[in-house]
């Protein structure tokens, strides 16, 4: 067996950081508006260290008024279909957004698009920083995270899958090459905590590290990586009337993201005090356990099932290599 | 208006009300006043009549803080006389309408009493907000929920303030009663944050019973915190916030900021210090609401007040 056997993947010369797609979610905020100050200063000497990346404030409108959106989610408007489709609602400002982001960063499918894009985001869960994607075989996106774990090693950093096809996702970050959210919590929408925006820079800085690392030459070693693959969602109990929530998160759920949930552990309590307890039958671990964002979503809590995958080592691919999967792929599309 | 033994003679508290959804995105006071809409019988006390309202119903349903206009902001005595009608801001005129059914402001038939329910993104626990340091009334009630609630804390934070202290919702009544419990993100609902808030109002509710039954409160002193100073963030020449509250300072409402401490921290890792004159006690520390209103936290300083004896005429 090839164990070793290390992948070549095409050199990332563009990269994405994007902040405020959400426009109350404040660590991403400010941390692109002070790198896009860094750049207008004319940051010389660090030039040749780190891969310049592309700084994108993406909801504009939703941070002037810091919502989450004006009209509509922009962070759903990315699938294949809502991006190339006949446009909706022109009236709605985040799909008209979203196809400007589409032209810039993409377009999502095509060889034009940007190689990596990491869009930032905060929770009011107590997720720590978890990277967010919608493929488990993303080798880029997986080694970025291993190499977060290792040198973040005081932060609980994890890896969320959603179980989708890059057609049918719908976040921004499926519109690059390759892609994560950068998920940051607990912090509330509307405030900077200084601790979470710490992480956050931190985080940006060592991603564009590894790829400036990983665009020099350097090979990274196959491993394993444990992931958590999204299942399901669980939405609150409601009034059947008003459809208001009639219970809240249980007090030995809360901030509990991540910690294995049994059958029958609390999920929820009523006004009345009541314990309801989760009824499914296979163990699960939390996440987005109170996300504010989520209530309207009908979303309490998100499971999901944790899996260790096997990652590859992997370069970047040499001239030579480039040249020939070009070749390559120009002949097959002739056939 | 005293009696022989010295205590303070005062109106039998009859009508209270229960304000929730003053600010539409706090939800701790939206969820009970809800719930108490439906089935009031927690709330029942005997010689009291309790209303459960939601002041902001546009803001509460959008989940927003206000539709155009902060409504905790709203009963200046201009806004209360302005006419102009379906004109005025939303909450201008919301602000009218619970003026006509719970006030009018400082006339006889108003309110004896309006507990207005908040939350705030601050660490300040459970928090009772005071606004006259000769309410005796109120400081007896507070008094009274700080013994029955230990070893669990409640702090009562006056604001006195000439200039910083604004005309509340709950200001229409004769006795308003600020209760403030966090930290909670906006537009989340927190299990301990809810009954936290719920075990205030039972006991102030106990109180306010005690009290028209004929009790009599022996004169008690009251530690608050009185508002000195809004502390806004550094800004640059355009008015964009360069720092943030600094590690040591967040989440430490209520504990002593020393002349020399750490205050802010640039977005570049450089620590701003308090460079005030004495020791301050802050709090609302990087409450959400309050980065458009140029605020990172109050000080506050402390003191004690003597509340009069106080009984039913």
């Amino acid at each position: 067996m090839e164990a070793d056997k290390v992948m070549c993947l095409p050199k990332l010369s563009r990269v994405a950081v994007c902040g405020g797609t959400h426009g109350n979610e404040m660590s991403g905020i400010y941390l692109v508006k002070e790198l896009l100050k860094a750049k207008a200063k004319g940051v010389e000497e660090e030039e040749e260290e780190t891969v310049p990346a592309l700084l994108v404030l993406s909801n504009p409108r939703a941070m002037q008024q810091c919502r989450r959106y004006i009209d509509t989610d922009l962070n759903r408007c990315f699938t294949h279909a809502a991006l190339t489709g006949p446009m909706l609602d022109p009236e709605l400002y985040e799909l008209v957004r979203s196809r400007e982001l589409n032209a810039t960063l993409g377009p999502k499918g095509s060889p034009e698009a940007v190689d990596l894009i990491c869009d930032l985001h905060n929770t009011t869960a107590n997720m720590g920083l978890c990277l967010i994607s919608h493929s488990d075989c993303d080798w880029i996106c997986l080694h970025i995270f291993r190499y977060l774990q290792r040198q973040m090693s005081d932060v609980p950093i994890r890896y969320i899958h959603l179980d989708v096809s890059n057609k049918e996702a719908y976040s921004l970050d499926s519109v690059g090459k390759h892609g994560f959210a950068m998920e940051i919590g607990p912090q509330p929408h509307g405030v900077v905590r200084s601790n979470v925006y710490a992480v956050m820079k931190a985080g940006v800085q060592h991603m564009l590290d590894w790829v400036t690392s990983f665009n020099s030459g350097r090979a990274f070693e196959s491993g394993f990586v444990d992931v958590f693959t999204m299942v399901k969602c669980i939405d609150y109990p409601r009034d059947s009337k008003t459809h208001n929530i009639t219970a809240t998160i249980h007090p030995e759920l809360q901030d509990r993201d991540f910690c294995l949930l049994c059958p029958e552990d609390p999920l929820f309590q009523t006004f009345s005090g009541e314990t309801l307890s989760y009824k499914g039958t296979e163990p699960l671990y939390p996440f987005f356990i109170n996300e504010c964002a989520y209530y309207e979503k009908g979303i309490a809590l998100c499971l999901a099932r944790q899996r260790r995958l096997r990652i590859p080592a992997i370069r970047v691919q040499t001239e030579q290599e480039q040249q020939a999967n070009k070749q390559r792929s120009a002949s097959e599309e002739e056939e | 208006m005293s009696s022989h033994s010295g205590a303070v003679c005062l109106d039998e508290a009859r009508r209270v009300a229960i304000f929730g959804g003053t600010h539409g995105n706090e939800m701790s006071g939206v969820t009970l006043v809800n719930l108490w809409t439906k089935n009031g019988a927690e709330i029942q006390r005997k010689r009291v009549e309790s209303k459960p309202f939601i002041t902001n119903p546009k803001a509460v349903e959008k989940c927003t803080r206000y539709v155009d206009t902060d409504l905790n902001r709203a009963f200046t005595a201009e806004n209360l006389s302005a006419t102009g009608g379906d004109d005025l801001p939303y909450e201008v005129q919301r602000a009218q309408e619970i003026n006509r059914i719970f006030g009018p402001k400082g006339s006889p038939e108003a309110y004896d009493v309006i507990f207005d329910l908040h939350n705030t993104t601050s660490n300040m626990g459970c928090t009772l907000i005071l606004e006259s340091s000769k309410d005796h009334f109120n400081l007896q009630m507070m008094n009274y929920i700080k013994k029955a609630i230990t070893p669990a804390s409640c702090l009562v934070l006056l604001n006195e303030h000439p200039l910083l202290k604004y005309s509340t919702s709950r200001s229409v009544a004769k006795h308003p009663i600020g209760l403030e419990v966090g930290p909670q993100p906006q537009g989340v609902l927190r299990s301990n944050i809810f009954e936290a808030m719920r075990v205030i109002l039972k006991l102030a509710l106990d109180f306010i019973e005690l009290f028209n039954e004929g009790m009599e409160f022996p004169p008690c002193t009251v530690e608050v915190f009185r508002v000195s100073e809004r502390v806004d963030y550094p800004r640059d020449a355009n008015g964009n916030i360069i720092a943030m509250v600094h590690p040591n300072l967040q989440d430490c409402d209520w504990e002593p900021l020393n002349p020399g401490d750490p205050m802010f921290q640039t977005f570049d890792g450089k620590t701003i210090h308090y460079q005030g004159s004495g020791t301050v006690y802050p709090t609302f520390i990087n409450e959400a609401a309050y980065y458009e209103k140029q605020q990172a936290f109050v000080t506050t300083r402390r003191e004690t007040l003597v509340a009069s004896a106080i009984r039913k005429a």
